[in-house]
């Protein structure tokens, strides 16, 4: 992760900065919720929505300040669980604050297993991260109470609700999902051009150098893991209550993990719009191949032979944008879009 | 504790010592192509359950033992030397972590591919051995894994004199040592990738052959990839002798943890202590217990 420069190219010298965030703001809000059907928002925009946040926060951590974590699934399932259990055992809190007491569990996690990153690097830290993983599966399984002594370790999600305000249906579920990532995406992106955010970009590309100028790496290694679980746990909880709205921690593995990771090199490392990017591929990706499947070869097909060569095709994928587009699907977009903007 | 029954703990340490034979037979997977190319090969979980397949595979086509074993040894180098081309050649000179995540899309590839072609459901395998347990004084002892203990210390035998005695095996060790002295004086960099790929296919097939039949071929196979990572954290990346030692420790003090220390959380620690284990030992010396010093600059 060496050549990612900040992010200060803007995708077209004519075009002002806000325009596009203004007219995704717009479709967002006014238009898809008219033209959506449920189907949209339950398969396609609600995993979408958790899953960039999600990967927004791996970013942050990944990206932004150089710190491999192949846990992110575990701090997800830290946040959705604690949620659900600041929700029940305390009568009357609102949902609005359990989630925020929810991101702040996840970041004290994301903290505690961030302390090898001040002796470790590279591999040795990826596999360290790996032990969150099986720690916090474990304690989810092992401990009834987490999960209030339900038989079966999956919960109903409560209703959602903000401010009196009933979030009910497809439809609510996602404008609550859409609000959530709306804020924490903006607080995001505002604080990658702060001091914070900028000394995580000094611990990424030379460590040393960074400590040279005054950054402390401790408290700036922490902040990065802190702030990403953060983002990452209240994703978790959008994945939990929004989207599938029960909370078991089956949902919440390995593999989840890799494919926030999967989403953030194809999206593209150290950028905010690369995890939406990455996300909205990885999310439409594996409908329209077992479309694409069931349209040529019929019911040919069976779902494992689709899970498999889904499977094949992401893992290509993956090697393909390693190889070919290095910075991502975000490139990619910048580079057509000035040509087009160019040309006119 | 008065009547503390020390049989039974050798009992324990033994099994335990013998499963870590087996963690380490997956780790030397990684060493040797950590060693050769600087490349943490996630993929390796994935190379002993499409080798274990392929071979079953071919197996129960009616073909012998033995022309299934070298038709899979053949497979193995082909899938070598196409990783070289088609993965390892364009991201030459990339930072490792790049690489390590190919082959973590590797990784995905080989599970769907062996998946798709030999089907998903679970193949038994016999390797022609019984697993019955040898009473040695008090101490019962699987005869299973200690056949699994001999074939990985035969194969680490090979694997040394090989490194030792041929041409090819100095390559190897020049191009661990130093990369660039060792293209200066005329090694071929990719023929080398390729042919240490190969020989961690060759372990691979090892180790999923000995697995397979323990557990039946399945894709659960894949996993054990997560079991070998930290052992090659305790005993460092890039030593064979690393991932021995520490494939025993971790598989000791796992069954060892298990029994005296499970009951106390309430069972099932197993999954994640070696990691915990790993992680203690890595605050108090970085690099491992064999591991080179800290190879990665900033």
């Amino acid at each position: 992760m060496t050549a990612i420069a900040l992010e200060t190219s803007v995708p077209s010298r004519r075009l002002p900065r806000w325009l596009p965030i203004l007219a995704i703001l717009i479709a967002a809000y006014g238009i898809i919720p008219v033209i959506g059907t449920s189907y949209l928002f339950e398969a396609i925009l609600l995993p979408f929505l958790a899953l960039s946040l999600a990967a927004l926060g791996l970013n942050i951590l990944t990206g932004y300040a150089g710190q491999l974590s192949l846990g992110s699934a575990a701090f997800m399932a830290v946040g959705a669980f604690a949620a659900y259990n600041f929700n029940l055992r305390i009568p009357g809190l609102p949902l609005i604050v359990s989630l925020f007491l929810a991101g702040l569990t996840a970041a004290a996690f994301g903290i505690l297993f961030g302390l090898p990153s001040l002796r470790l690097r590279g591999f040795y830290l990826a596999v360290s991260t790996l032990a969150a993983q099986f720690f916090v599966k474990w304690a989810l399984t092992r401990f009834g109470w987490l999960s209030n002594y339900n038989s079966s370790g999956v919960i109903d999600a409560p209703p959602l609700t903000l401010f009196g305000l009933q979030f009910q249906g497809p439809l609510g579920r996602y404008l609550f999902a859409l609000t959530i990532v709306v804020v924490l995406t903006a607080l995001a992106a505002r604080l990658m051009t702060t001091r914070s955010g900028r000394e995580f970009i000094a611990i990424r590309d030379n460590e040393i150098a960074a400590k040279v100028f005054g950054v402390s790496i401790f408290r700036t290694k922490l902040l990065a893991f802190g702030l990403s679980s953060f983002i990452i746990g209240v994703a978790g909880f959008l994945w939990a209550f929004a989207y599938l709205r029960t909370v078991e921690p089956d949902g919440f593995n390995l593999d989840r993990s890799f494919s926030i990771l999967f989403i953030i090199i194809i999206g593209g490392l150290a950028s905010i719009r690369g995890a939406f990017f990455g996300a909205a591929l990885i999310v439409v990706f594996p409908l329209l191949l077992s479309r694409l499947g069931a349209l040529i070869f019929g019911g040919v097909f069976d779902s494992g032979v689709l899970d498999m060569s889904q499977r094949i095709v992401i893992g290509a994928l993956i090697i393909l944008f390693l190889i070919a587009e290095p910075s991502g699907l975000v490139a990619l977009w910048d580079r057509l879009t000035r040509k087009f903007l160019v040309r006119r | 504790m008065s009547d503390f029954d020390y049989s039974f703990l050798l009992e324990v340490l033994i099994g335990g010592l013998l499963s870590g034979v087996m963690y380490s037979l997956v780790a030397i997977g990684f060493v040797l192509i950590y060693k050769t190319s600087g490349v943490l090969n996630f993929a390796q979980g994935a190379m002993v359950l499409f080798a274990a397949l392929t071979f079953v595979g071919i197996l129960e086509h009616g073909v012998p033992f033995f022309v299934s074993l070298l038709l899979t040894l053949l497979i193995m180098a082909v899938l070598g030397v196409a990783v070289e081309q088609t993965v390892l050649r364009p991201l030459v000179n990339r930072p490792p972590i790049t690489l390590f995540m190919a082959t973590l899309g590797l990784a995905y590839i080989l599970e769907g591919a062996a998946q798709l072609i030999w089907g998903a459901q679970v193949h038994g395998l016999n390797l022609g051995f019984d697993d019955k347990p040898i009473a040695l004084g008090e101490v019962l002892v699987s005869s299973f894994d200690l056949f699994a203990a001999a074939v990985a210390a035969t194969m680490v035998a090979l694997l040394s004199a090989f490194f030792r005695f041929t041409r090819t095996g100095l390559a190897f060790r020049a191009v661990a040592d130093d990369q660039f002295a060792a293209l200066a004086v005329g090694l071929r960099l990719p023929v080398i990738w390729a042919i240490v790929w190969t020989a961690a296919g060759f372990v691979a097939l090892v180790a999923g052959l000995l697995w397979g039949a323990r557990l039946g071929v399945q894709f659960s196979l894949s996993l054990i990839v997560l079991k070998a990572l930290p052992v090659l954290v305790l005993g460092g990346f890039d030593s064979i002798l690393g991932a021995i030692v520490g494939g025993l420790l971790v598989g000791a003090s796992e069954k060892l943890a298990e029994v005296y220390i499970g009951p106390l959380f309430g069972g099932g620690i197993e999954i994640w202590f070696a990691y915990v284990a790993a992680l203690a030992l890595l605050l108090i010396r970085p690099s491992g217990l064999f591991g080179v010093k800290l190879v990665e600059r900033v």
